[in-house]
C-alpha cells in the first residue's frame, strides 16, 4: 500500500464550499520564486484591490531570504521581481500565478537566479529566433518516499511493459498527470505532451516550442503547477536524476533546440556545425546540466538505461544512447532540431537555455562564467 | 488488497483538475499496438485545434526501444493516425486516435497487422464484409487473481455466473457498465455485454462493422476497456485460458458474412465458405492468437464449449464446433455464421484478413497469397 499524506484526506468537498466565496474586488496573486538550493520553489501569496492585467501591474515584493537559504539572519530581505504572469488553477481566475526573479538587498541577481544571465544572452541572439523544447522526466512518490504504487517492501517486475502503458499492473498515478496538464493548460504554460515512462511510477511532460526566456519561465512554472498538484492528491513529485538504484532508469530533462536557420531548408547544416561547437564544450555544459555541477548526473548517465556515459561526449541520428539525438525525421528532411539528452532532470532550464544559447549561437571566444 | 493504490487517490481532486476549461487546445492521444501483439500504448500532445478529420492529425514518433519494437541506437518509429474517436476520459473536444507502427524505414512494424489487412479489404469491398466479434476477458486484481474470487482459493462451480445477478454471482460489473458508456460516447460500435461463465469473466460485442473497421474498433475497444480498468484499480486480461481445471477460457468468436450470404439464399455462400474453411484448419489456427496456435492450445480443448483445436467442425447451433450456424440462419436459409475459434487475445486484423483471404478470395494451403 502507498502512503498519502494526512492534508490530502482533508475534506475537498468541503474546500470547495469556500473557494466558490465569491471574492469582489479582490484578488489574489501568488509569488513563485526559486529558493537557494537551485531547485526548490517557494510561494507567498498577497491580496490586490485591482486586477492585474500584465507584469507592470504588479509591485517588487520581498521575503526572508534566511528561511529559504538565500541570505543571513540579520540582514535577509531579498527581493520578488515579477518576470511572468499565469492564471491560477488552484483558486481560478481572475487571481494569479506570478514567477518572479530574486535579487539580493544590493540589487544584485541572487546565486540561484540563473534567469538574469540567461535573459542577456537571449537578448543577444533574438534575432535567430531560437526555440526550445524540454522533456520534463519526473518520478511520484508516496510520502515514505517510496515510488507510488511500488509494492511497500519491494520492487515491481523489471522495466519493459510501462512506457506508454495503460493498465493498473503498468501506469501508476495517472490522475495526477492528467490534473497536471489541464492545470497548464488552464494557467497558459505551453504543454506541448505526456508520455507515461520507462521506470513504473514515472512520467514526463513537454514543454515548448518556447522562445528564449519562454523556456525556462515556462519549465519552471509547470514544475511549480506539478508540485501543487501532487500536494492536493497526497504525494511527492521528485526531479531527482536516479532516484531507485539499480537496473531502473533515471529521469532527464531532454532539451530540443533549433534556430530559424536550422528549421529552414538546408537546415542540417546549421545543426551539425552547433553539434561541433557542443563537442568542444562538453566539460562546461555537463557542469550547468544539474544543480550540483555534474554530481547529480554522474549518477544517472553511464551509458545504460538510454543515456551517454557522462564522460564521453557523442551524436547521432535516431540514437538514444548519444549524448545529442538527430531525430530520424530530420535526418531524412534536412532541417529541423536536434536534442540534447544530457540535461538532468532537476537542471535549471535558465542555466541550461543559456549554454546552449552561449556555445552554439555567439561568437566563439567567450567563457561562460565571464557572463555570470 | 485487490485494487491498486493509485485508484485510491482521490476523485474529487481529479475532478476539480479535470473539469478546467482549457480554451482552443485540444489534447490529442495517440494510440498503437506494441511489440507483442497484444499490448496498447499511448502519449499525448496538444493541438491548438480541434481535428475534424483524421487527415488533420500529424504523424509522430516514438521510441521502439522501450515498446520491444527496435534497437537504442536506431531507436525511432513512426505513428501513423488511421481512426479517430472521442475521448470518454477527457472528454470533447479532445480525442484518442488510433495509429499504424512503421519502421525507420517507413516498411510496417512486425506487429502492424492492419497494413496488410486493410489491402485484403480494399479487394473485396463490393461483397460488403460484415463482422462482429465476440470479447470475452476476464477482470483481475492487482495480485493477479481473479477479481472477487476468495483470496487463495475459488468459488463455486461454474453454473449460475452466466448472465447472473448478485452480488454471489456477478464480480465487477462497475467495470462493464463503465467500459459500456465509454465506448458508447468514443464511438465505438459496442452492440452489447453479458456476464460469462466464469465468475469475474465478461464479454462485449462490438460490430456489425464493414472491412477494415472491425479490428480498428475492438482495439479501441480494448484501450477504453485497459483505461476504465486502471481507473478501477483492476486489470483486464485477455488470457485465452487464466484459470485451468474446470474453468471456462476466453475467446473472441467471429461472425462474418458477405451481402450474398446476407440476401435471400444465401445459406448456399455461407456453406461455400464453411466448406474452403475446413480445408484451410491449421493456416487459420496460426492466424487466431499472436503466438501461432500456441495460447490457444491450451483453450481449444474440446471441453468448455470449445472445438478441439486438432479439428475442423461445423454445425448449426452446435457450441462444440469450430464454426456454428445460428439456429436462426438454418431456417431463414440466410445470414452470417459465427467462427468460434479465434483467442480472446487475438489480432483481429489478422482474424478477419484471414476469413477474407479464405472464404472471399478462395486460397488455398498453408501461406498467404501475395497480391500486387
Amino acid at each position: 500500500m502507498s502512503y498519502v499524506s494526512d492534508s490530502s484526506s482533508l475534506n475537498k468537498a468541503l474546500r470547495q464550499q469556500y473557494l466558490s466565496l465569491p471574492q469582489g474586488h479582490s484578488y489574489q496573486v501568488t509569488y513563485v520564486w526559486i529558493d537557494g538550493s537551485g531547485e526548490g520553489l517557494r510561494s507567498k501569496t498577497r491580496t490586490m484591490d485591482t486586477e492585474p492585467k500584465s507584469i507592470a501591474d504588479l509591485p517588487e515584493w520581498n521575503f526572508d531570504g534566511s528561511s529559504t537559504g538565500q541570505s543571513e539572519g540579520r540582514n535577509s530581505d531579498m527581493l520578488l521581481i515579477p518576470v511572468c504572469m499565469f492564471r491560477d488553477p488552484f483558486i481560478l481566475d481572475p487571481n494569479k500565478l506570478v514567477l518572479c526573479e530574486v535579487f539580493k538587498h544590493t540589487r544584485e541577481p541572487a546565486e540561484s537566479n540563473h534567469r538574469n544571465s540567461c535573459n542577456k544572452v537571449m537578448e543577444k541572439v533574438k534575432d535567430l529566433h531560437p526555440w526550445f523544447g524540454m522533456e520534463q522526466e519526473y518520478t511520484l512518490l508516496g510520502v515514505d518516499g517510496h515510488p507510488y504504487g511500488w509494492p511497500r517492501l519491494g520492487y515491481p517486475k523489471k522495466q519493459g511493459p510501462y512506457y506508454c502503458s495503460v493498465g493498473a499492473d503498468r501506469a501508476f498515478v495517472r490522475d495526477i498527470v492528467e490534473s497536471h496538464y489541464k492545470a497548464c493548460l488552464y494557467a497558459g504554460i505551453k504543454i506541448g505532451g505526456t508520455n507515461a515512462e520507462v521506470m513504473p511510477s514515472q512520467w514526463e511532460f513537454q514543454v515548448g516550442p518556447c522562445e528564449g526566456i519562454e523556456m525556462g519561465d515556462h519549465l519552471w512554472m509547470a514544475r511549480f503547477l506539478l508540485h501543487r498538484v501532487c500536494e492536493d492528491f497526497g504525494v511527492v513529485a521528485t526531479l531527482d536524476p536516479k532516484p531507485m538504484t539499480g537496473d531502473w532508469n533515471g529521469a532527464g530533462c531532454h532539451i530540443n533546440v533549433s534556430t530559424e536557420q536550422m528549421r529552414e531548408e538546408g537546415g542540417i547544416e546549421h545543426i551539425e556545425k552547433a553539434i561541433e561547437k557542443l563537442s568542444k564544450r562538453h566539460v562546461e555544459h555537463i557542469r550547468v546540466y544539474d544543480p550540483h555541477g555534474g554530481e547529480d548526473n554522474k549518477r544517472r548517465l553511464t551509458g545504460h538505461h538510454e543515456t551517454a556515459s557522462i564522460s564521453d561526449f557523442s551524436a547521432g541520428v535516431a540514437n538514444r544512447g548519444a549524448s545529442i539525438r538527430i531525430p530520424r525525421q530530420v535526418g531524412q528532411d534536412k532541417c529541423g532540431y536536434f536534442e540534447d539528452r544530457r540535461p538532468a532532470a532537476n537542471c535549471d532550464p535558465y542555466a541550461v537555455t543559456c549554454a546552449m544559447a552561449h556555445t552554439c549561437m555567439l561568437e566563439e571566444g567567450k567563457d561562460l562564467h565571464e557572463l555570470e | 488488497m485487490a485494487t491498486s493504490a493509485s485508484s485510491k487517490l482521490s476523485k474529487t481532486v481529479k475532478q476539480q483538475y479535470l473539469d478546467l476549461p482549457q480554451g482552443d487546445e485540444v489534447q490529442a492521444m495517440y494510440i498503437w499496438i506494441d511489440g507483442t501483439g497484444e499490448g496498447l500504448r499511448c502519449k499525448t500532445r496538444t493541438l491548438d485545434s480541434e481535428p475534424k478529420t483524421i487527415e488533420e492529425l500529424p504523424e509522430w514518433n516514438f521510441d521502439g526501444s522501450s515498446t520491444y519494437q527496435s534497437e537504442g541506437s536506431n531507436s525511432d518509429m513512426y505513428l501513423i493516425p488511421q481512426a479517430m474517436f472521442r475521448d470518454p476520459f477527457r472528454k470533447d473536444p479532445n480525442k484518442l486516435v488510433l495509429c499504424e507502427v512503421l519502421k525507420y524505414n517507413r516498411k510496417p512494424a512486425e506487429t502492424n497487422l492492419r497494413q496488410m489487412c486493410k489491402k485484403i479489404m480494399g479487394m473485396v469491398q463490393n461483397q460488403h464484409p460484415w463482422f462482429g466479434m465476440e470479447q470475452e476477458y476476464t477482470i483481475l486484481g492487482t495480485d493477479g487473481h481473479p477479481f472477487g474470487w476468495p483470496s487463495n482459493g475459488f468459488p463455486g462451480p461454474q453454473g449460475p455466473y452466466y448472465c447472473g445477478v448478485g452480488a454471489d454471482k456477478a464480480y465487477g460489473r462497475d467495470v462493464v457498465e463503465a467500459h459500456y458508456r465509454a465506448c458508447l460516447y468514443a464511438g465505438v460500435k459496442i452492440c452489447g455485454t453479458n456476464a460469462e461463465v466464469m465468475p469475474a469473466q465478461w464479454e462485449f460485442q462490438v460490430g456489425p462493422c464493414e472491412g477494415i473497421e472491425m479490428g480498428d474498433h475492438l482495439w479501441i475497444a480494448r484501450f477504453l476497456l485497459h483505461r476504465v480498468c486502471e481507473d478501477f484499480g483492476v486489470i483486464a486480461s485477455f488470457d485465452p485460458k487464466p484459470i485451468s481445471g474446470n474453468w471456462n477460457g476466453a475467446g473472441c468468436h467471429t461472425n462474418f458474412s458477405t451481402k450474398e450470404m446476407r440476401e435471400e439464399g444465401g445459406l448456399k455462400y455461407i456453406e461455400e465458405s464453411i466448406e474452403r474453411l475446413a480445408k484451410r484448419h491449421q493456416y487459420h489456427i496460426r492466424a487466431y492468437d499472436p503466438k501461432g496456435g500456441l495460447d490457444n492450445a491450451r483453450r481449444l480443448t474440446g471441453h468448455h464449449e470449445t472445438s478441439n483445436i486438432n479439428e475442423f467442425s461445423a454445425g448449426v447451433a452446435n457450441r462444440g464446433a469450430s464454426i456454428r450456424i445460428p439456429r436462426s440462419v438454418g431456417q431463414e436459409k440466410k445470414g452470417y455464421f459465427e467462427d468460434r475459434r479465434p483467442s480472446a487475445n487475438c489480432d483481429p486484423y489478422a482474424v478477419t484478413e484471414a476469413l477474407i483471404r479464405t472464404c472471399l478470395l478462395s486460397e488455398e494451403g498453408e501461406e498467404p497469397m501475395t497480391y500486387k
